[in-house]
């Protein structure tokens, strides 16, 4: 079975897809890496534009989200002029299906164990309701992690967004001990050949996070890429239950998956939204909406049976 | 040696990933390696630059080994954080686009001054021995004869012992002694700062500065005891240093172990009497859970332990002392341990499904290796040291004997003098009487 699916993967074939009505403009391309078997077997009746200019079709299922071009380092610095991102994550809807996750692993080409938004399941104490906590990087505008890197590799935007540029980071780790929620993840070994096969050809920029390099550190971008597109992040499309919003604070507005905008002080105001760890001061740019009058069962606290041998405590903190 | 070479090279090719470390316990052993050796490096300048102050006799025949050793492990402390790098190729990124906002940086700043110091500190009382050794040695014809005499000569700089130079030199370690002192209590205020600095449990500490000074001075000086202790049966210095040596430099062991207990008291009991959230999650895992035998053992073995040895004369006896100041060295160095894993192991989010090895850390063979290769390094140049030079400062030792003569002799004239005066007021014994008619 490994063998196939390796072999399949050799015969990738780059494909733009291109829908009817966007060839006009060509600002909407998605690219997807589909196997030549799929073209002849698919059954779905998506019709995508290869590079090659030729029409195929291919399942939706397989399409990957094409990153822009990157931007010029010196822009990935500065970021996006007037904005102020934020994310809103509503504990009331997440039902911890980890759905963002996904779609932030397939954007971002992560393995498996690199979840930049991860998703918690949290009990503050003994007698309170446990719930899902979804936990990007916070982007915070106190940032811990940028403050103690000596090499200015990872850095703060003017659009509030906390980036590193791995071609400039020395991997000493200090952003990682720095950061009080445990965002950042380290790249201890090469990437796996399939990752750096599926990422080979593009071009780095600290708006996209790929390629990734060994000994230097990665995390949550909030997929600037995306933005500068005008679209939402991975994780905040890829969320159904509508759980996360985002937008720009300046503007007041946020939106979630299914395209609703909302305004932000409103959103806020209405649901007594919070930050998580206040208390701390790195001023997070995410907000969270306390997890009241749920819909969805509650989070099933037993099978973290390791964690509680280990004598770390699952679900409570501070 | 060349094993821990070979363990870096494979490190180097494969990735950090060859470690123990994982993404919660991102700095393991080689962190707390390098914070033990910058301690240790503590002892001897700050030692000796202390006892030259205070103008202690004793001190002459220690302070050459002090010195050494600080540079020794200045040295390799040094390295270990490069070891530590993910990419230690772009190490000149510090250079290029260095922030000094950065502890990191202000660790890399103090630690090269620091270095830089005391290379002067252990050099400049060289010269005079260096001449000593250019004039006394016999050129054979063997090329490292003639090397070591080159060398000598070079490192002599034309010291001919002449008035003047004698007093340049005075001046310039007397200018030294006092630089160096800040110089010493600022690497390791600023190496603490690199964990003081964030917001973690168990580092979010305002001690830390001076709590790291104060384990760094306890386990350098009992570093320099062994060195000493070393020393003095390897070449048989027992004529030099002697029982007096070792009783004067275990109280000041003991003073340091004291004052260090005590920051260990402030540091651990302030947050285990209110027992906050985060704090209250590590403290009960040092005090009764995973980590609690490392961490009673330490508190009772290295800190109580010593100082109840060391209080009695009996203590301070070159055997027990040394095995104390073994006991000391290797606490310390767990401590450090101590001090950094533990904390990583308690971050604020909980640590949930991850792959097991993420959530546990114990140093692997790798870290071993290369650590254990560091500290034959540290051996290997003291020993090539001390094959090439004297490992006490000769003109210190003999300006010491001198000055002991000298004392002699000034007491002899003054008892002379004093039998005169007596002798003299037995003369004039009715002179007073006369007076007072
Ligand atoms: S959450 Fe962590 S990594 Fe993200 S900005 Fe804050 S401190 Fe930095
Ligand atoms: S690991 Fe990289 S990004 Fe983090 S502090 Fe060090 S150099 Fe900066």
């Amino acid at each position: 079975m490994k063998e196939e699916n390796k072999s399949n993967r050799r015969n990738f074939l780059k494909l733009g897809l291109i829908t009817g009505g966007t060839i006009a403009t060509g600002a909407l391309v998605f690219e997807k890496v589909i196997s030549k078997n799929d073209v002849a077997t698919s059954t779905a009746d998506t019709i995508v534009c290869g590079p090659d200019g030729k029409v195929y079709k291919a399942d939706p299922m397989h399409l990957k989200e094409l990153h822009a071009p990157p931007v010029s380092m010196d822009e990935a610095r500065l970021g996006i002029e007037g904005k102020k991102f934020v994310m809103v994550i509503d504990e009331a809807k997440c039902d911890g299906c980890k759905k963002c996750t996904e779609a932030c692993q397939k954007m971002h080409y992560t393995e498996s164990d690199r979840e930049w938004i991860k998703v918690f399941k949290m009990k503050d104490a003994e007698t309170t309701s446990p719930y899902f906590f979804p936990k990007p990087c916070f982007h915070c505008d106190n940032p811990p992690c940028t403050k103690v890197c000596p090499v200015n590799a990872t850095f703060k935007r003017q659009d509030g967004i906390v980036l590193i540029d791995n071609t400039r980071c020395i991997g000493c780790r200090s952003c990682m001990v720095a950061c009080p929620y445990s965002t950042r993840f380290f790249n201890w070994s090469e990437p796996s050949v399939q990752q750096s096969q599926e990422v080979a050809g593009m071009q780095y920029s600290p708006e996209q996070s790929i390629p990734r390099k060994m000994g230097t550190v990665e995390k949550c971008d909030f997929c600037p890429d995306m933005i500068r597109q005008g679209k939402l992040p991975a994780c905040v499309s890829g969320c159904p239950m509508d759980a996360l919003y985002f937008g720009d604070q300046n503007e007041d507005a946020v939106t979630n998956s299914s395209g609703l905008t909302v305004k932000l002080s409103h959103l806020l105001e209405d649901n007594a939204g919070y930050r998580h760890l206040e208390e701390l001061g790195t001023e997070p740019r995410v907000y969270y909406l306390p997890p009241k009058n749920r819909k969805y069962p509650k989070p099933d606290l037993n099978h973290n049976e390791d964690e509680k041998e280990k004598g770390v405590k699952p679900m409570d903190m501070i | 040696m060349s094993w821990a070479l070979f363990c870096y090279i494979h490190q180097l090719r494969n990735g950090l990933g060859v470690t123990a470390m994982r993404n919660y316990v991102s700095w393991g052993l080689y962190i707390s390696t390098f914070v033990f050796f910058i301690g240790i490096s503590h002892s001897g300048t700050l030692v000796s630059a202390i006892l030259r102050i205070s103008k202690q006799e004793w001190r002459r025949p220690i302070t050459r080994s002090a010195e050494l050793l600080t540079f020794v492990s200045l040295l390799f402390g040094g390295i270990m954080p490069i070891i530590d790098l993910g990419r230690p190729d772009r190490i000149a990124n510090l250079v290029i686009f260095g922030r000094v906002q950065s502890p990191l940086m202000w660790d890399i700043i103090s630690i090269c001054t620091y270095f830089c110091g005391s290379t002067m500190f252990l050099f400049l009382p060289m010269i005079p021995d260096m001449a000593l050794c250019r004039d006394r040695s016999i050129v054979t014809n063997t090329r490292f004869e003639k090397f070591k005499k080159w060398l000598y000569t070079k490192m002599a700089l034309g010291w001919t012992g002449t008035k003047s130079q004698w007093h340049r030199l005075e001046n310039t370690m007397n200018i030294m002694t006092i630089v160096i002192i800040p110089v010493a209590v600022s690497v390791h205020t600023v190496v603490s700062y690199i964990f003081a600095m964030t917001l973690r449990p168990g580092w979010n500490s305002t001690v830390f500065g001076p709590y790291f000074v104060a384990g760094a001075l306890y386990s350098g000086s009992a570093g320099v005891i062994l060195g000493m202790a070393a020393f003095r049966k390897l070449y048989h210095l027992e004529k030099y240093i002697t029982l007096k040596h070792f009783d004067l430099m275990g109280r000041l062991v003991l003073a340091l172990t004291l004052i260090y207990a005590y920051l260990n008291l402030n540091e651990y009991w302030i947050p285990a009497y209110k027992m906050a959230t985060g704090e209250g999650h590590l403290l009960k895992d040092l005090f009764y859970g995973d980590y609690s035998k490392i961490f009673w053992t330490l508190q009772f073995g290295s800190v109580l332990l010593p100082i109840a040895i060391m209080s009695f004369p009996k203590g301070r006896t070159p055997l027990l002392l040394n095995i104390t100041c073994v006991i000391i060295v290797i606490g310390a160095w767990v401590k450090r341990y101590i001090i950094v894993v533990p904390t990583l192991l308690h971050p604020f989010m909980p640590i949930q499904e991850v792959p097991n090895d993420w959530s546990h850390y114990f140093p692997n063979w790798v870290e071993f290796s290369i650590t254990a290769g560091c500290l034959a390094g540290i051996f290997l140049v003291i020993t090539l040291f001390a094959k090439m030079f004297p490992m006490m400062a000769v003109w210190e030792v003999e300006e010491g004997v001198q000055i002991e003569h000298d004392r002699l002799v000034a007491i002899e004239i003054r008892k002379k003098r004093e039998a005169e005066e007596e002798a003299k007021l037995f003369d004039h014994s009715e002179v007073p009487q006369e007076a007072i008619n």
